[in-house]
């Protein structure tokens, strides 16, 4: 090791890898991932979140994981966002390309993408 | 892309309770779900919570899961990895007796055993591939030798590290900052560095944890110590029982050198340092500092007086600073977050936090890392989970060995190493060993001192023929054969051996008796006086009695006496069919199969 900037890049080479393990940010965003959710394509679309949120760097505050059947199976893919201190928002019949836009303009953004929401 | 990452400990706890087969189970079945892409599986280091090994945690949600066994890692991954469904039968959800009960997910930062804690010393541990240095890195190691090398002079290191106040967690906790500092100005062509992690005290495995969870830490904070005291070798002195220690720092040091961590001109500075391990073969007197050093030269390992300090002539006849691993790991936080975010930790004259290693009569036997100055019952009740089967807390056992209890009555002493030490006690290395009122305290000091016995070196004569005088005399005492003078005696020589040995371990080797007697004199005097064991442990003052009445005649403890000591009476209690049983004293060898055995609790020890 020659230089301060070797170990810096080292660092920053690793600590995506690692940050999973730092706890929840934030920010999650659950992927319903039951045999409905599977059948009707949930993987590709969290493994598409999972790429997008680490290509736009938000790996720092947010936090992609899956969870069980959240009961509107006909709507699958349901992808939900929780942020701190503000109203769920639920995205429904999403596919990996929905789901980029979903990382780029409501995770990155602060814009919720309205047309994939679900209506009431 | 990796989403989740499934952390299996691979400490020495979980290692024998069986975690490389569920690793095993864990590739196999990712990769019947094709999830090799998404799932990452890492071993890591410690947990901390080796009663519920072997342990498993799965990021990002930090779900852990307890007592996994090869059959449950099928379920985890179609359920917990494919299916997003924590497996809620094998999750450890404890948040602690005052909290409200939850269902469903806990994460592990809310449960009772993890949120008091203070993870310093052991925060990669668990979190880390220790085999991985560039996770390491990640974590900001190595930040600490680089900003010392670059930005730093050694005076500058040594004022940082006595600023924070840290203390040597070895045992004695003496000044580390003033350790260094009392090396520093000596002038030789070599000078050394040498770790302790001779890790002797029954119970303790604080070190050994630092050592199998994140070995890198140790090489960096040994590094700076040596840049700090101008030393550029260093030795890690760790005994050959901890295999799996030995090979991760091995791995470690190999890692390092390769990323030019170690060897010549580290970061472009000038500054030169390389590290070697020399195995010890487990003599407890080799944790004594000199002892230690005439190891390493390749002597018999046995101290030698001081002075001279090895500040001025330890390891090779040169000016050598000894820390053990806990200590050395504090090093790069302290230089990275800085003398006072240390010193705001802990109380005014102890900083920072302490590990000790829980065990005995506790529920949550494990590895637990708090700031100074918590308070006794705080460690057993919330952390430690209280103790089981609702039995009452009577002592806890600190500093092993050379250490001293703390009665129940002072639960609620703030530890730290002065309230420890004006109780008789002594932090030590941070074994806290837990009683309940079935431990019989002399039978407790008695098993220290045989220790003891067996592991005085034998150099000087207080240690070696003093320890074997003080076993005989518990002896006497535990067989019902001691006197009131025997207690005096005992005493006596207590305070001779501490006045006279040559070095720390006879110097100590008595506190567990002297602490004892302070505390539970009349438990001494109930066995010399009365002829009876208050607890029921020592052998010899025990009698097993059957009450007549109770006996309903089954014949069970007959049946399981090995040396047929039970034999049918002549008498019908009233109510009852069959004639009840009794126990012949004379034959009887209190093995306690009987009692065990007794349902209808006829059969009680006196």
């Amino acid at each position: 090791m020659k230089s301060l900037a070797e170990l810096q890049a080292i660092k920053e080479k690793m600590k995506n890898k690692v940050i999973l393990r730092e706890g929840t940010n934030d920010t999650r965003v659950v992927v319903g991932m039951a045999t409905c959710g599977i059948a009707a394509g949930a993987r590709p679309v969290l493994n598409a979140l999972v790429e997008e949120v680490n290509t736009l760097g938000l790996t720092d505050t947010v936090t992609v994981s899956q969870t069980g059947c959240i009961g509107i199976c006909e709507y699958e893919p349901v992808v939900e966002v929780f942020e701190a201190g503000k109203e769920k928002v639920t995205y429904v019949k999403m596919d990996p390309e929905k789901a980029k836009r979903v990382a780029k303009e409501h995770l990155k953004e602060g814009k919720v993408v309205t047309e994939f929401v679900i209506k009431a | 892309m990796i989403r989740a990452h499934v952390l299996i400990c691979g400490g020495t706890g979980c290692t024998s309770s069986g975690s490389a087969s569920i690793q095993k189970a864990f590739q196999e079945n990712i990769k019947a779900c094709e999830l090799e892409e998404e799932v990452k599986l890492v071993q890591t280091g410690c947990f901390g919570l080796c009663e519920l090994g072997p342990v498993v945690i799965v990021y990002p949600d930090g779900t852990f899961y307890s007592r996994v066994t090869p059959d449950d890692v099928k379920e985890i991954v179609e359920e917990h990895l494919l299916k997003g469904r924590p497996v809620e039968r094998l999750v450890y959800n404890d948040t602690g007796k005052d909290a409200p009960k939850v269902e469903g997910h806990v994460a592990l930062g809310d449960t009772a055993f993890y949120k008091s804690q203070n993870r310093v010393v052991l925060r990669n541990c668990g979190v880390i591939d220790p085999e991985n240095i560039d996770e390491y890195i990640a974590m900001d190691g190595y930040a600490a030798l680089g900003k010392v090398l670059t930005e730093m002079k050694p005076e500058d290191v040594i004022k940082v590290i006595s600023d924070s106040g840290l203390r040597g967690r070895g045992g004695g906790g003496f000044p580390t900052g003033f350790k260094w500092s009392l090396c520093a100005p000596n002038k030789a062509d070599q000078k050394y560095v040498v770790c302790n992690a001779d890790e002797g005290d029954p119970g303790a495995f604080m070190d050994r944890s630092v050592l199998e969870g994140d070995p890198h830490c140790l090489v960096e904070a040994m590094a700076i110590a040596g840049y700090a005291i101008g030393a550029t070798i260093g030795y890690v002195y760790v005994r050959a029982e901890y295999p799996i220690a030995v090979k991760r720092l091995q791995k470690a040091i190999d890692q390092a050198r390769e990323y030019g961590l170690l060897g010549k001109n580290i970061f472009g500075s000038g500054f030169d340092f390389d590290l070697f391990i020399r195995l010890g073969a487990g003599a407890f007197v080799c944790g004594e500092e000199t002892a230690l050093m005439t190891s390493i030269e390749g002597n018999r390992g046995e101290p030698r007086p001081r002075p001279p300090y090895p500040a001025v002539k330890g390891l090779f006849g040169k000016p050598t600073v000894e820390n053990n691993v806990e200590t050395f790991a504090n090093v790069p936080q302290i230089i990275l977050r800085g003398a006072d975010w240390f010193a705001s930790m802990g109380t005014e004259k102890s900083k920072g936090t302490k590990v000790f290693a829980l065990g005995g009569k506790i529920k949550h036997t494990g590895l637990v890392e708090i700031p100074m100055g918590t308070t006794l019952r705080h460690i057993i009740d919330e952390i430690g989970g209280g103790i089981p089967n609702g039995k009452k807390f009577k002592a806890a056992q600190t500093g092993g060995p050379s250490g001293g209890c703390i009665p129940a009555r002072l639960i609620d002493t703030e530890v730290d190493y002065d309230n420890l030490t004006a109780i008789g006690c002594m932090m030590g290395s941070g074994g806290l060993i837990v009683m309940d009122e079935d431990n019989c305290m002399v039978d407790m000091a008695k098993f220290f001192l045989e220790f003891t016995v067996d592991e005085s070196c034998g150099k000087c004569t207080p240690c070696r023929v003093g320890t074997k005088r003080l076993l005989e005399l518990l002896d006497k005492i535990t067989s019902g054969k001691g006197t009131l003078e025997d207690v005096d005696r005992l005493e006596e020589l207590c305070y001779y051996i501490k006045q006279n040995s040559l070095c720390g371990l006879g110097q100590t080797a008595p506190n567990p008796v002297l602490s004892t007697l302070n505390f539970f004199r009349d438990e001494y005097i109930a066995h010399v006086v009365d002829k009876k064991c208050p607890a029921g442990v020592c052998k010899d003052l025990l009698t097993f009695v059957i009450d007549q009445d109770k006996c309903i005649g089954c014949g069970v403890c007959a049946k399981n006496c090995p040396v047929n000591a039970i034999q049918k009476t002549d008498y019908i209690a009233p109510g009852h069919k069959l004639p009840s049983y009794s126990i012949d004293a004379d034959k009887c060898v209190k093995c306690g199969v009987c009692m065990g055995n007794c349902k209808f609790k006829a059969i009680s020890k006196q």
